[in-house]
């Protein structure tokens, strides 16, 4: 049988790479895809909990989903976003988008 | 022991493909690596028994936030050239940062469970009865409904997602006719 530790191992690696891409990448594109992979891990913890401790309710499903549901919203806010400021200001790059610096 | 060896293979696969998720200076190939890893992540889903949710998850992340973000990069081609740096100048930070996350988490997970009362019930799952896991889909959309569980959260995410299909429209539609104007 599999420890529930191997699954949270697992997400927190799912984690610690989508950390290292919001932090380190430069296209705002890019980006947007690691905090997508920082919301799998998420729902991974959630599911793991949720079969391990408390399978017999369905808090841990429920959350999951809503997390899904978030996701879904923010991907399309977010893209939104992206191309509406390529439009106006011909990057993507996040460095370069620092209209509100001064 | 053949589960422990497809969780092994399933997850080092996802977390392959992660990596190349965010070190790939091609967008596009990120963007396909990215599909591998979702699919990866329905798998445990299935291996952690919530198929509902591997079946929302093939939908919802691969047939349509996979999709939305590979529209995205190609309308927004002309600055993804593959001689541009990828990372950022905070690039090695970030990579400290990450390991020493997930070290500190691994730490946590590997040292502090084994030593509480529970560890007998973590070292594998709870034995449950298949009823109550095939039940499972059936309990969670009458908590959906249900006046004293999520119906609440529920109607708040259908509007949050009403919202979101709005404001994208708008945010993103282009604004020639006040020029025109």
């Amino acid at each position: 049988m599999i420890p529930m530790s191997w699954y949270l191992l697992f997400a927190a690696a799912l984690f610690a790479i989508g950390l290292y891409g919001v932090m380190a990448r430069r296209n705002t594109v890019a980006i947007l895809m690691s905090v997508e992979l920082l919301l799998n891990a998420v729902n991974i913890n959630l599911i793991t909990f949720w079969r391990y401790l408390t399978p017999d309710r369905s808090v841990g499903l429920a959350w999951a989903v809503f997390v899904l549901a978030v996701a879904a919203a923010e991907a399309a806010v977010g893209l939104a976003l992206i191309i509406s400021v390529y439009r106006n200001r011909d990057s993507v790059v996040a460095e370069e988008l620092d209209v509100l610096r001064n | 022991m053949f589960e422990q060896v497809f969780f092994i293979f399933v997850a080092v696969v996802t977390l392959g493909f992660a990596l190349i998720v965010v070190t790939n200076k091609n967008l596009f190939h990120a963007a396909l690596a990215l599909m591998v890893t979702f699919l990866g992540v329905a798998i445990t889903y299935v291996t952690l028994g919530a198929g509902f949710l591997a079946m929302a998850q093939l939908l919802v992340y691969i047939g349509a936030i996979s999709i939305l973000i590979i529209f995205g990069i190609m309308m927004t081609r002309r600055m993804m050239s593959a001689d541009e740096e990828p990372f950022n100048s905070q690039a090695g930070l970030s990579l400290f940062t990450a390991v020493a996350f997930f070290l500190l988490v691994a730490y946590v997970f590997i040292t502090y469970w084994p030593t509480t009362p529970a560890d007998a019930m973590l070292a594998q799952m709870t034995p449950v009865d298949p009823a109550i896991l095939n039940n499972s889909v059936v309990a969670l959309g009458q908590a959906f409904v249900s006046p004293n569980a999520y119906v609440l959260p529920f109607e708040i995410a259908s509007v949050m997602l009403l919202a979101a299909l709005v404001g994208s429209i708008f945010i993103a539609k282009p604004r020639i006719q006040e020029d025109e104007a």
